[in-house]
């Protein structure tokens, strides 16, 4: 359970996270939604001490973050960015294996923990442990970062935007991937995204944030029924009102389900089938 | 239609060699090859290629010449471009083979004082054949290996061919043998005298590069500070150093005694020191600030602690720009070094001036192209390891 208690960041006087509350109960797939700017990255990275926060306080599991070293704490939480964020002089073993080795893991088990998480992510061991980056595609890429961020088996893992630079197609199979591994291990996913699509197939739970603050918490149904304000009817209203097609239906284990009786405007049946079972 | 038909138009693979062919054939023709004088401070009169050499050598030549212009016209291959660079290869050694039994012919004619110097022609002959070597070793995307065997090769075959004595006619070669006693010994001082300004440099200017990465409001002043001395001409700073250095000396004559004085290796090593600072202190700030933030903030996300951060990744993805650095700063140490020979540092330089001194060009060349081949040879050697590094981080 990660709980976030009246969290405040500013810079330079101004303030991207302002008085923030939430909690993320255990095992949920938690997806900090809103417009660029609104402190969702800011947010996620101060569950990892990687932005220091003013005020507030932070407790993983009823820890308090700041109770140890950044580095221990880290090595304890997956944390996945970008395709970009692979380090391009090491091969996609040595990639996969920086946490555990940064906690000395044995020699055998890092191996084996590779060759784990590489058919977990379905790339052939064999084939890509000595591959580099530059020689994978981007979403062999993106996967490579998912497996580096499990690897030392965390509780919880936080992901910012980490397919924003992959294709449609590839974005759409890298988000049934993570759909399944969250579906499997039943860890913990903070999750920030811009994309209300990604936001409604993927989330238990969703956070919408606005100027640094709450708009709106809830799971996917209620952000799409129940709207708590104009800008998040806006939001998500805006955002769809623009994609084309419904392809949120292959992922989910029972196609989009029979649909509630539609009470208002033409996008929110596109926004139900988005979302990977009905709730 | 018809016409062309039969005929196939007549193609040019490569604009490099003809160029090359056409401006070794000019200079051949107008030019001197060698040039004889009465004496080794005179200079000399010009005796063209087919004149002062062989005629079978001159005939080799210009075959050898032909055939390399004539690799253009068919269509490229790996095998055509190491065959162009065998062909390459030759001439050049023919070249300087040639330049020795003109020599040795003219000298037999002359009187014993009278000097044979390298002309206009040769260099520009010289220097075609080691550009088409160059040409064709790109073009065959020649290997490290590659590289290094072609040179090795013609190497081999230029210190077999001043083994057996071919240059000893040459006004540059009978330069040697008078100052053969201390050749040795000035190249070592000179590559004693780099080394001993790049060692220091690295050690200060990386560490100061990697703390004006760290505080960046502290890069405008360093910088200026750098910039300023990089702009102080060579012989002004050498000069500036004397008077504080022997001040020094007096002042703590043990500092004296360890060989530190106003003239000598001291003031040339702090002045190259100095100059080399800017280009080290520059390429380590380029070299890390050009990591990917985004991979350091990874790094800084999986949990790596500052060093390891600095160890494991902004070095390795920083090494080819500061190789690329160490590289410039190695090039022109070993030039500024010639300069140092000024304060009495020693080194090739005493042979250039020296030279200059008694207006013998030959004595400068003496200086100059041992200065040349060095600079060549490291500029080479850290260019083959920046290639190594950068087929592992290849992105």
């Amino acid at each position: 359970m990660i709980d976030l208690d009246h969290v405040s960041k500013r810079y330079d006087g101004r303030a991207v996270v302002d008085d923030l509350s939430l909690t993320v109960p255990d095992g949920a797939f938690c997806v900090l939604l809103g417009p660029s700017g609104c402190g969702k990255s800011t947010t996620l990275r101060m569950i990892n001490r990687l932005v220091p926060f003013d005020s507030g306080i932070i407790h993983i599991g009823g820890e308090d973050v700041r109770g140890v070293s950044p580095e221990t704490l880290r090595r304890r939480i997956g944390y996945a960015i970008q395709s970009i964020g692979l380090f391009p002089h090491w091969s996609v073993e040595d990639n996969i294996a920086t946490v555990p080795r940064l906690l000395n893991w044995a020699r055998n088990r890092i191996r084996d923990r590779v060759t784990e998480l590489l058919e977990l992510l379905r790339l052939d061991p064999e084939n890509y442990r000595h591959k580099y980056p530059h020689q994978l595609s981007g979403g062999e890429q993106q996967r490579v970062g998912v497996a580096r961020a499990l690897a030392a088996d965390p509780e919880l893992l936080l992901m910012d935007e980490p397919f924003g630079a992959v294709d449609p197609i590839t974005r759409d199979a890298l988000q049934s991937e993570i759909a399944r591994i969250h579906a499997a291990t039943k860890k913990t996913i903070v999750f920030v995204t811009h994309d209300i699509e990604e936001a409604l197939r993927l989330a238990t739970v969703i956070a919408i944030l606005e100027k640094g603050g709450l708009a709106q918490w809830g799971t996917p149904l209620e952000i799409v029924d129940q709207p708590a304000s104009g800008f998040v009817r806006d939001f998500v209203g805006g955002e769809t009102a623009a994609a084309s097609n419904c392809s949120g239906c292959a992922g989910s284990p029972s196609g989009c389900g029979p649909a509630k009786p539609l009470r208002v405007s033409p996008y929110r049946p596109r926004l139900r089938c988005a979302m990977r079972w009905p709730r | 239609m018809g016409a062309m038909a039969r005929f196939p138009a007549i193609r040019l693979y490569n604009h490099v060699v003809p160029v090359l062919v056409g401006a070794a054939a000019a200079a051949a023709a107008t030019c001197g090859f060698v040039a004889v004088a009465p004496n080794r401070l005179v200079s000399g009169r010009p005796v063209a290629l087919w004149l002062a050499a062989d005629p079978r050598l001159s005939t080799a030549i210009a075959l050898l010449g032909a055939l390399l212009l004539a690799t253009v016209f068919a269509a490229p291959r790996r095998a055509l471009h190491f065959a162009a660079v065998a062909i390459a290869g030759m001439l050049l050694l023919l070249i300087l083979a040639a330049a020795g039994q003109a020599a040795s012919s003219l000298a037999a004619l002359a009187p014993p004082l009278a000097r044979i110097s390298l002309g206009a022609a040769f260099w520009v002959l010289i220097g075609a054949a080691g550009l088409a070597v160059i040409d064709g070793l790109q073009r065959a995307r020649a290997g490290i290996l590659a590289q290094l065997a072609t040179v090795a090769i013609i190497a081999a075959g230029f210190a077999a061919m001043a083994e057996a004595g071919l240059f000893d006619a040459l006004s540059l070669a009978r330069e040697y043998h008078t100052r053969q006693a201390g050749f040795a010994g000035a190249l070592t001082r000179h590559i004693v005298l780099v080394a001993a300004a790049i060692i220091p440099a690295m050690l200060i200017g990386f560490p100061l590069g990697v703390a004006a990465v760290r505080r960046p409001h502290r890069q405008g002043p360093l910088f200026a500070v750098l910039n300023l001395l990089q702009t102080v001409p060579s012989i002004a700073l050498f000069g500036l150093l004397i008077a504080p250095l022997s001040g020094l000396a007096t002042a703590v004559p043990s500092l004296a005694q360890l060989g530190i004085g106003g003239i000598g290796m001291a003031p040339a090593i702090i002045a190259l020191v100095l100059y080399a600072l800017l280009p080290v202190v520059r390429s380590t700030v380029a070299g890390i600030s050009g990591v990917d933030r985004a991979i350091v903030d990874a790094a800084r996300g999986m949990g790596m602690t500052r060093y390891q951060r600095f160890w494991h990744v902004e070095l390795p993805l920083a090494a080819p720009v500061l190789l690329a650095g160490l590289r410039i700063v190695t090039v022109q140490a070993i030039g500024l070094a010639v300069v140092a020979a000024l304060i009495g540092a020693g080194g090739l330089g005493s042979f250039v001036f020296e030279g200059l001194g008694q207006y013998a060009a030959d004595l400068v060349l003496l200086g100059a192209l041992p200065a040349i081949g060095l600079a060549l040879a490291a500029d080479f050697l850290l260019q083959s390891a920046t290639v190594l590094l950068h087929r592992r981080t290849a992105t």
